[in-house]
């Protein structure tokens, strides 16, 4: 069995006094979309941030590509492959957009061919290009974050609550957007408390309670579960659509 | 920076930002309602000339603290220091190249006053990157530790100055060509404004290239809102945050030249007593706006010019003035910058 492209065991994680993250263990394989589930400061965001070295983890090992990335500085661990959309998105509200997808990519001038499909994913883009990002509504501003994260290719994306606070119809499109992303062969860790959207793009899911992971498998199985639905979310796939 | 020059893999025909014109209008619109107060025509250009120049002055003695403040959150209380610094930096330059001073040549002259701000610049940028280590790197996050901290280095900083050329006062003199005035008519101009005028303008255009057209510009504008982001985008903070104090040291120490000249007198505590400007134009114009720095500078020094000459008891409080006046109208500054 090959191994996946992103594997942390044992993972923990302290901010200040906090214990946040109890032994996270799971893995991302390789061009397929993880879904990370769980509800409000089970440790989702954290997690994240511990893959990216935002915060440190006290103990574990986290291995990205057969490469243990778990004491590596930020800009080290992005610049081995890892794109990052925080839950804030992290725009650069002062910048346009054109500048914000422009710094993401660092090897050089954008590529005329993959802009193009960026844009053709998020063509509300293009008549802000020129605009200072700030400008953007919630949704637009998700797109730029994403749009950033891919604007060169990257061996893994990291994406928090991209449907966050969004209008059903952005909702709609940015399920589609994820869905070109997955056929483009892109492996993704989406965090999301959104189930609909969960169950319609992933792949896998990797269920988190209290700093904890306490579900892990094909989200196949889980979308034909409602009792395990029921019990691991607290709800079920039926309520959210 | 081609990828930032040209728009090559851009879409076409798109909307472009709206500057914000509203801080710019400011300059002008003071400079028209101080005329009828002012009274003569002459007078009036004479002072507005004199403005620009201290304004220039101000600007680039205050634009290195505003980009420090905005993107490393380092209120540096020690920033005067390398003003005082590149001043006395001259002397290294007007040492040995005394006669260039009065030799009666445009083109030693303006040579001199060149090497007197390269030489300044690269004191003051070493100077800085020995700072930043010494000094801000073990306090970054606590602005109560920097402030103390930084003043210590001011203080610490001064007394080397005076251990290593004396503490009186020290005359330099202004090179030939830079003495005088230009008189058309009516209007006199002093050379040295003028001068500075130019390099202020020269000094205001290169940031402003550099910020927006250079990736390296990017960054930084980018570093000032979210430096979080910046490194999650795989680029090294820390390796500009101590580039750019770097720069604004040394832009610093370009400041200290032109007052030295304008002052022709060198005192170790000469960039401590502009301080207080420095920080008045950097909040009026937004922190981290090195574009809010320059209106900054500009509308500060064409008012104490103005209320200078037409209620001199007022000259005292008018800077003061026209900083609650634009923090009232703007709280953020005349061009806030998004910040985390």
């Amino acid at each position: 069995m090959p191994e996946p492209l992103l594997h942390l065991s044992g993972v923990h994680t302290h901010i200040g006094p906090y214990h946040i993250l109890h032994g996270v263990d799971f893995a991302v394989p390789a061009g397929e979309l993880t879904m990370l589930l769980g509800r409000n400061g089970a440790g989702k965001t954290t997690t994240l941030r511990t893959i990216m070295g935002l915060w440190q983890a006290s103990s574990g090992r986290i291995r990205f590509d057969g490469r243990d990335i778990t004491a590596s500085a930020t800009p080290d661990i992005a610049r081995s492959g890892i794109a990052y959309v925080p839950e804030s998105m992290g725009i650069f509200t002062d910048l346009t957009v054109r500048e914000n997808i422009v710094l993401a990519a660092r090897s050089g001038p954008l590529d005329k061919t993959r802009l193009d499909w960026i844009l053709g994913l998020f063509p509300a883009l293009k008549r802000f290009w020129n605009l200072p990002a700030g400008n953007l509504s919630g949704g637009q501003k998700q797109m730029l974050a994403i749009a950033r994260a891919i604007a060169e290719p990257r061996r893994l994306l990291l994406i928090d609550e991209p449907t966050k606070g969004l209008a059903p119809v952005m909702v709609r499109s940015m399920i589609e957007a994820f869905k070109a992303l997955k056929a483009a062969g892109e492996t993704i860790l989406l965090v999301e408390q959104n189930f609909y959207a969960a169950s319609a793009l992933g792949d896998n899911v990797v269920v988190m309670d209290d700093g904890r992971i306490v579900h892990s498998g094909a989200m196949s199985e889980l979308v034909a579960d409602t009792a395990l639905q029921q019990r691991l979310l607290g709800l079920s796939l039926d309520a959210h659509q | 920076m081609s990828d930032l020059t040209t728009d090559a893999a851009a879409p076409t025909d798109l909307p472009r930002a709206k500057t914000d014109w509203l801080p710019l209008l400011l300059i002008p619109v003071l400079a028209l309602v101080a005329l009828p107060f002012v009274g003569s025509p002459s007078t009036w250009v004479t002072l507005t000339v004199a403005g620009l120049a201290m304004g220039m002055m101000i600007f680039l003695m205050a634009s290195g603290l505003t980009l420090v403040f905005g993107l490393m959150d380092i209120i540096n209380f020690g920033h005067g220091v390398f003003i005082s610094l590149g001043a006395y930096a001259t002397l290294l330059v007007l040492g040995p190249l005394a006669g260039w001073a009065s030799a009666d040549s445009i083109g030693l002259n303006l040579s001199l006053l060149l090497l007197c701000i390269l030489a300044a610049m690269a004191v003051t940028g070493i100077a800085g990157a020995v700072f930043e280590r010494v000094i801000v790197r073990p306090v970054y996050g606590s602005h109560l530790k920097q402030i103390l901290v930084t003043m210590g280095g001011l203080i610490v900083t001064e007394q080397l100055i005076h251990a290593i050329w004396g503490a009186s006062p020290i005359p330099i003199p202004l090179p030939q060509s830079l003495r005088g005035a230009f008189v058309l008519g009516d209007i006199v101009m002093e050379r040295y404004r003028v001068v500075a005028v130019a390099i202020g303008l020269v000094v205001f255009g290169g940031m402003q290239l550099i910020l927006n057209r250079t990736r390296i510009g990017l960054l930084i504008r980018a570093g000032v809102e979210n430096p979080e982001m910046v490194e999650a985008l795989g680029y090294r903070i820390r390796r500009l945050f101590v580039s750019v104090f770097i720069a604004g040291s040394a832009l610093a120490g370009l400041g200290g030249v032109m007052w030295a000249f304008y002052r022709q007198t060198l005192t170790a505590g000469m960039g401590m007593e502009v301080m207080v400007l420095v920080f008045i134009v950097i909040i009026i114009g937004g922190l981290g706006s090195v574009g809010g720095c320059f209106v900054g500078s500009i509308l500060v020094a064409l008012v104490a010019n103005y209320v200078g000459f037409i209620e001199p008891k007022l000259a005292l409080i008018s800077n003061i003035l026209v900083m609650a006046l634009v923090l009232i109208w703007r709280p953020q500054g005349l061009f806030p910058v998004a910040r985390r």
